[in-house]
């Protein structure tokens, strides 16, 4: 077993933090290490991936939406994914869209067709739900992926 | 020629507050002020019930009930991400810009005169609205006073359409009967005293003032009327202020949301107010060579006793460290606070701002390694206060749940800035 001493008697000589007493410096020391030979990957260098350019190219545009029930199965979304929600992108025909229908928040598959708007789920146990005369309807914006993470 | 446009959003607050509720869709809206207080924005059906803003909202609740008014409190974390979308939306559309206000912003358009200026205007307005999902308008002119002329028309549907408005596109006949017909109180710069002066002298409408003698207007008035007088003659005098002019006071002051009567709970607010204050200054480069800190009970309940005090302080070295302002802040609290008093409100003020690093060092100077590790710190805290949100790293002198903390009973998610409160959808 290493010791630890040195370390807790060098915290201990730190002083209480005091609001009132004049200023004490904090010991922050940018420390240089140069030794040793260059990395043989020094010039290598690349910027290392970023999910958020994977799922999110256009970030002033996309909003996130946690998902609730299991409407979509069919289509790879289940429930408490959270869907990537991009704005930009004019809703058509066989999107995946983030609807607002009477008063509730939902995702649908988007079908318009020959004169007829209907939003449908992708999951048969599920209705179809027709877009009538009447019916408040706002497509919110296009479902361009989801994310989960997973507990351990 | 020099050409502005001015975006601005249609009752922003309201419309944020809406744009991720579908069951407030056709309802009116108001959003309250710090601590619930009064009105400071309503949706546009709100405005047609006749809803007066600044209305204090204990007023209000009959009117609420009856009609099913539906009241926020301000959630500046949802409001200010949505501006910046906003803001970088409308950066698509000309390199100059100037973020005037939350919900508006100049757009310089030099160079634009040959397109077609109410279609790009209309491009705007609909970018923003399909990207962003928030309505505005769009005013354009040859100064900045007009533009924002223009975007009152645009709004009010006295000229232009679609919620646009090109003054540049009126012939001077039409620009006559339009100016006529808008009241002089609706320019820019003129508030209410100026307001009244001018309708002494019998200058009425924009068109009245747009024709005074600037000479005349100088010397009844000021050179900043003068110089709008120039302006709604489409004589661009002022530019475009890409980057804020940097501050030479920096205050940090709120009310609390329920009175405060204990030192230890004062001396918490004043150092999460200089904490906030700092950040400022050293944002803006720059140092403070003094500070105010003021503590005030409140003056809408005069039978408790009042107390309304407050003290400068200059400060040895100039500095822009967190822990040393927020000694100082704390040093002048100790010393104005009296017990026995219910504390509504206090606040901390740097002064005398000077840029960092041009001081001269005094006689009794601490060794000068400490103030680059300071800075080094301070960036760091400011690092990391950016990275995972206010308040992330903070001194022990600043609490994180307080009593005195502004009350926002009534505030809706931050629908885009905290992962627990992103709006779920229905998969049913």
């Amino acid at each position: 077993m290493p010791h630890c001493s040195n370390q807790a008697n060098a915290w201990q000589e730190y002083p209480q933090a005091d609001v009132l007493a004049p200023p004490q410096a904090l010991p922050i020391d940018t420390v240089k290490v140069s030794a040793g030979f260059p990395s043989p990957a020094a010039d290598y260098e690349e910027r290392r991936l970023d999910i958020n350019e994977y799922l999110v190219p256009n970030p002033v545009s996309t909003f996130f939406f946690p998902v609730q029930g299991d409407s979509m199965q069919g289509a790879e979304i289940f429930d408490g994914d959270i869907l990537v929600v991009d704005r930009a992108i004019k809703p058509r025909h066989r999107h995946i869209v983030v609807a607002f229908v009477n008063g509730d928040r939902l995702v649908k598959r988007l079908h318009v067709r020959d004169g007829r708007c209907a939003l449908l789920a992708e999951n048969p146990a599920y209705p179809v739900l027709e877009i009538r005369e009447g019916t408040e309807l706002v497509i919110w914006g296009v479902v361009t992926g989801k994310f989960k993470r997973f507990s351990v | 020629m020099a050409i502005f446009g001015l975006f601005d959003n249609n009752n922003f607050y309201a419309s944020c507050e809406k744009l991720f509720a579908p069951r407030l869709k056709d309802r009116p809206v108001v959003v309250l002020s710090n601590n619930d207080g009064c009105v400071v924005a309503r949706s546009a059906e709100a405005k047609a019930l006749g809803i007066p803003m600044g209305e204090p909202w204990f007023k209000l609740q009959e009117q609420a009930r009856q009609h099913g008014i539906v009241a926020f409190s301000s959630n500046y974390e949802l409001y200010a991400d949505l501006s910046d979308r906003v803001v970088q939306v409308l950066r698509q559309f000309s390199p100059n810009l100037e973020v005037y206000s939350i919900d508006e912003s100049f757009l310089s358009l030099d160079g634009f005169g040959h397109i077609d200026l109410e279609e790009y205007g209309r491009q705007i307005r609909e970018r923003v609205l399909q990207w962003v999902g928030l309505p505005g308008c769009v005013g354009i002119g040859p100064s900045k006073t007009l533009a924002k002329l223009a975007n009152h028309c645009a709004k009010k549907s006295l000229a232009g359409s679609d919620g646009v408005c090109n003054l540049l596109a009126l012939s001077a006949g039409e620009l006559d009967e339009l100016f006529g017909r808008i009241e002089v109180g609706e320019v820019w710069g003129v508030g209410r005293k100026i307001d009244a002066r001018l309708r002494e002298m019998g200058i009425a409408s924009v068109r009245d003032l747009r024709d005074a003698d600037p000479a005349m207007i100088r010397t009844r008035f000021s050179v900043v009327l003068e110089r709008t007088v120039r302006e709604l003659n489409g004589v661009s005098c002022l530019s475009l202020e890409e980057v804020a002019p940097d501050k030479q006071q920096i205050m940090c002051s709120r009310s609390f949301g329920e009175p405060v009567y204990e030192l230890d709970d004062l001396l918490d607010a004043v150092a999460t107010y200089m904490s906030r204050a700092a950040e400022k200054l050293r944002g803006q480069q720059g140092e403070a060579t003094a500070l105010m800190v003021f503590l005030q009970t409140n003056p809408f309940k005069p039978d408790e006793p009042q107390y309304h005090p407050s003290m400068t302080v200059p400060l040895p070295d100039p500095t822009a460290d967190t822990r040393v302002l927020v000694q100082w802040a704390q040093r002048v609290a100790t010393r104005l606070y009296r017990r026995g008093y219910a504390y509504k409100k206090a606040g901390v003020m740097l002064s005398c701002i000077q840029p960092a690093g041009v001081s001269q060092g005094s006689l009794f100077d601490s060794p000068s390694s400490t103030d680059a590790k300071a800075g080094t710190l301070m960036a760091l805290m400011d690092g990391i206060n950016q990275k995972w949100g206010r308040g992330a790293i903070r001194l022990a002198a600043e609490r994180r749940h307080h009593p005195w903390q502004m009350r926002r009973d009534r505030m809706s998610p931050r629908y885009t800035t905290s992962w627990a409160d992103l709006p779920s959808v229905l998969a049913k």
